[in-house]
C-alpha cells in the first residue's frame, strides 16, 4: 500500500492550488456578501478544462481519473465553497450520468460540450416532497407522439438558473416491483430554454451562497422522445449510481474546507497574542489543532480511497464504490463542520465577523452533512452493507 | 514555424533565499520554480503556436531534476522537450551556460529562439544575447510585445522612460521580460500526457561545434567570491521635529553630511 502521490497527481494539486488562490479565493469574500454566480470564475474554469476532468480526451474532457478530480474540488474549496460545488454539481451530477448512460448521440451531443466547459450542467431529483425518500417523486412524463410532456417541479437544484443541460427525474408510469406498485422512475435530459421550462424561487442560502439554487418548474415541457437518459424506468438505479459518484465530489468539498478553516486558524494563532503571547503557544490550542489535523488526515484518506475506488468502477463496472463514497462522505462532512467550528472558536470574537473566512467556511460546512444524501442516509448506506 | 524556448529551473526566491555554509545557494531547501521570466517566452511562443500554428521545443541544460520545469511547460502546450544534462556541464557560469545551450540549438531547426531576460537566482541577464551571439543571429532583449509578420518580428522594446519598436528578420533570439504576459495555467489533461512525454537528453557528446575548454566549472570565467541574501536595513533613526522648518533643516543638514548635496 502506498500512500504517496504519484508525479502527476502532484502536479496537478500544485496546478489547482495556484488557480484557487489566484483566481478563486480573491472574490470568495465578495460572491458570498452579495450572493453573486461567479460566472467570471467558470470561465477560466472551463478554458483549463476543470469542467471535465475525469472525461475521457474523445469526449472533449482532459482524460483524468477520479482522484485529480476529486483534488480539484478539495483545492478550489478550500479557499471557496461555492466554486467547489459548481464544479461537483456540473461534473458528478451531469456529465457523468450522460457519460455512463447516454447514448452515443447523447454523448456526442452533450457530453462534449459540458466536458469543454461551453455548456454547464445540473441535475434535478429533488422535490418538495421528495428528498431521501426519492420515490416521493410527483413530477410526471407522458409520452405523446414523438415527445415527452413534463409537468411538475424540482427544488433546492444546484448551478438552477445557470446551467444549460439538465438531468431531469420523472415519474412515467407504475410498476409491480415484489408485489406493491411502484412509482416507475425515468431520467431525462431537459435543455435551457425549452418551451414550458422555467425558474421559480432562489433560494436565500445560508451557505454557499454564490451558488445559483434554483426552483426548476415544467408546465407541459415538451422535449423530443431520444432525450430519455438510459432504459425507460431506470431512473431510480440511475439517481442511485448518480448520487454515489456525487458523494465523492461533495466529501472532496468538505475536505477543502476543513483544510482551508484549518491552515487559516494555524496562521491566526501564531499571529494573534493574549497575555503576552501567541495563542499558539498555549497547550488548549495546540491539543485542539492535533485533533483536528488528525481528523481531517482520515477524511482525506476516505475520500482520496473512495475516488480511487471509483477510478477502478471505470475499468471494472462489477465493482461497487457506494459503500466508500457514503463513508467518505459522512466523516468529510462531519469532519467539515466539526473542524470549521473549532477553528470559528479559535478565532474568539472574531471568527464571528464576516471579514475572516472562517466564518464563511462554517456557514458553507453545514451543507455537506445536507445534500446528496444526508449523514443518516449515508450511514443507512453503510449499514445496509454490514447487515445484508 | 519553429520556436525553440529556453527555460530554467530556479529556486523560488519567494520565501527567502537559504545557502550552504560554503555560500552556495542550498537548492533543496527552496521550491524548485520555473524562472518567471522564461514562462512569459514560452507563453509568447504558445500564442504564436495559437495563432501560426507554430512548433513549440522547449530546451533546459540542469540536474535531471530539471526535467520537471520541461513537463510543466509540455502541460502548458509545447510540443518537444530537451535535457542537457552531464557531470562535466555543472558549475557552469553564463559563458559555459551559452555555449552549451548553442552547442544543443545547433541541433534544432528554428526560426526564432525565445530565452527570458533574466533568471532570479542570478539575475545577470548575459545567457539569451550570449547565445545569439555564438550563433550569429540578431538579438533582441526585452521584450515587452512580440508581433509576428511573414519572416519578420516587429518587438517592443522596454527601456528605463521609452520603448523602441525593432523589426528583424528571422532567425532571431528575443529575451522576455516577465511584463510581457500572464502565462497560462497547465490543464489536467496535459499535465497527465506531459508525464507520460519522451524527454529528449542530450550530454556534453550532443553538443555541436563546442570546445571542452568553454563548458562546466573549468570552462567559467567567473569566479564568485561571496554571494549573499539581500542585506535587511536597520530600523534606521526616528526624529519628530517641531516645525515643518526643523524637519527641513535636518533632512538638508543630513544630505549635505553624507555629501549628496
Amino acid at each position: 500500500m502506498d500512500f504517496s502521490l504519484s508525479k502527476e497527481h502532484e502536479m496537478a494539486r500544485q496546478l489547482f492550488k495556484d488557480f484557487a488562490e489566484t483566481e478563486v479565493k480573491p472574490l470568495a469574500q465578495e460572491i458570498d456578501q452579495e450572493h453573486r454566480f461567479p460566472r467570471e470564475t467558470v470561465e477560466k474554469l472551463a478554458k483549463y478544462g476543470f469542467l471535465g476532468i475525469p472525461v475521457p480526451k474523445e469526449l472533449g474532457g482532459q482524460g483524468c481519473d477520479v482522484l485529480t478530480y476529486a483534488m480539484c474540488v478539495e483545492e478550489l474549496s478550500k479557499v471557496c465553497g461555492t466554486t467547489g460545488v459548481i464544479v461537483s454539481a456540473h461534473t458528478s451530477l451531469c456529465v457523468d450520468p450522460i457519460m455512463t448512460f447516454g447514448t452515443d448521440e447523447q454523448k456526442q451531443k452533450y457530453v462534449v460540450p459540458l466536458a469543454k466547459g461551453e455548456k454547464l450542467g445540473a441535475f434535478g431529483l429533488t422535490e418538495p416532497g421528495a428528498g431521501t425518500d426519492a420515490q416521493g417523486q410527483q413530477t410526471k412524463a407522458v409520452l405523446d407522439g414523438d415527445e415527452w410532456v413534463l409537468n411538475g417541479s424540482k427544488c433546492f437544484i444546484t448551478n438552477g438558473k445557470e446551467a444549460d443541460v439538465y438531468v431531469i427525474f420523472a415519474v412515467t408510469g407504475k410498476v409491480e416491483k415484489r408485489g406493491k406498485m411502484m412509482k416507475e422512475i425515468s431520467a431525462f435530459i431537459v435543455e435551457k430554454g425549452t418551451p414550458g421550462f422555467t425558474f421559480g424561487t432562489k433560494e436565500n442560502k445560508m451557505g454557499i451562497c454564490g451558488s445559483s439554487t434554483y426552483e426548476l418548474i415544467f408546465t407541459d415541457c415538451r422535449i423530443p422522445k431520444d432525450n430519455l437518459l438510459g432504459a425507460r424506468g431506470k431512473g431510480f438505479n440511475i439517481a442511485m449510481h448518480t448520487l454515489d459518484g456525487g458523494r465523492i465530489g461533495i466529501a472532496a468539498q468538505a475536505l477543502g474546507l476543513a483544510e482551508g478553516a484549518l491552515e487559516t486558524t494555524i496562521q491566526y494563532v501564531k499571529e494573534r497574542k493574549q497575555f503576552g503571547r501567541s495563542i499558539g503557544q498555549f497547550q488548549n490550542t495546540q491539543f485542539q489543532l492535533a485533533d483536528l489535523a488528525t481528523k481531517v488526515e482520515c477524511a482525506k484518506l476516505l475520500v482520496y480511497k473512495a475516488a480511487c475506488k471509483k477510478d477502478e468502477y471505470t475499468k471494472n463496472p462489477k465493482i461497487s464504490y457506494s459503500v466508500e463514497a457514503a463513508q467518505a462522505k459522512l466523516c468529510a462532512a462531519e469532519v467539515a463542520m466539526e473542524v470549521t467550528t473549532k477553528c470559528v472558536q479559535l478565532h474568539g470574537g472574531y471568527g464571528y465577523i464576516k471579514e475572516y473566512d472562517v466564518e464563511r467556511m462554517m456557514r458553507d460546512a453545514k451543507i455537506t452533512e445536507i445534500y446528496e444524501g444526508t449523514s443518516e442516509v449515508q450511514r443507512m448506506v453503510i449499514s445496509a452493507n454490514l447487515l445484508k | 514555424m519553429k520556436v525553440v524556448v529556453c527555460i530554467k529551473q530556479v529556486p523560488d526566491t519567494k520565501g527567502g533565499v537559504k545557502f550552504n555554509p560554503d555560500g552556495t545557494l542550498d537548492r533543496g531547501a527552496m521550491l524548485a520554480i520555473m524562472n518567471p521570466d522564461d514562462k512569459a517566452g514560452l507563453e509568447a511562443a504558445l500564442r504564436l503556436k495559437d495563432e501560426y500554428g507554430a512548433e513549440v521545443t522547449v530546451i533546459t541544460m540542469g540536474l535531471p531534476k530539471a526535467a520537471d520545469v520541461l513537463r510543466e511547460a509540455l502541460a502548458m502546450g509545447a510540443d518537444k522537450a530537451v535535457l542537457v544534462t552531464d557531470r562535466v556541464l555543472g558549475g557552469a557560469d553564463t559563458w559555459a551556460t551559452s555555449t552549451t545551450l548553442a552547442g544543443a540549438l545547433r541541433n534544432l531547426d528554428y526560426d526564432l529562439i525565445i530565452t527570458g531576460r533574466q533568471a532570479i537566482d542570478g539575475d545577470t541577464a548575459q545567457v539569451g544575447p550570449q547565445i545569439a551571439e555564438h550563433l550569429g543571429i540578431p538579438v533582441i532583449s526585452y521584450a515587452q510585445e512580440i508581433k509576428v509578420n511573414g519572416d519578420k518580428v516587429t518587438v517592443k522594446r522596454q527601456y528605463d522612460d521609452r520603448y523602441h519598436m525593432v523589426e528583424v528578420k528571422m532567425p532571431c533570439l528575443i529575451t522576455a521580460l516577465s511584463e510581457l504576459n500572464d502565462p497560462r495555467y497547465m490543464t489536467p489533461g496535459g499535465i497527465f500526457d506531459a508525464c507520460k512525454a519522451d524527454i529528449t537528453t542530450w550530454g556534453r557528446a550532443d553538443l555541436k561545434d563546442v570546445e571542452d575548454g568553454n563548458l562546466g566549472l573549468n570552462g567559467s570565467p567567473t569566479k564568485i567570491a561571496k554571494a549573499s541574501d539581500k542585506v535587511r536595513k536597520g530600523a534606521g533613526e526616528k526624529v519628530v521635529p517641531d516645525s515643518p522648518e526643523d524637519a527641513v533643516n535636518y533632512i538638508v543638514g543630513k544630505l549635505k553630511e553624507k555629501h549628496v548635496i
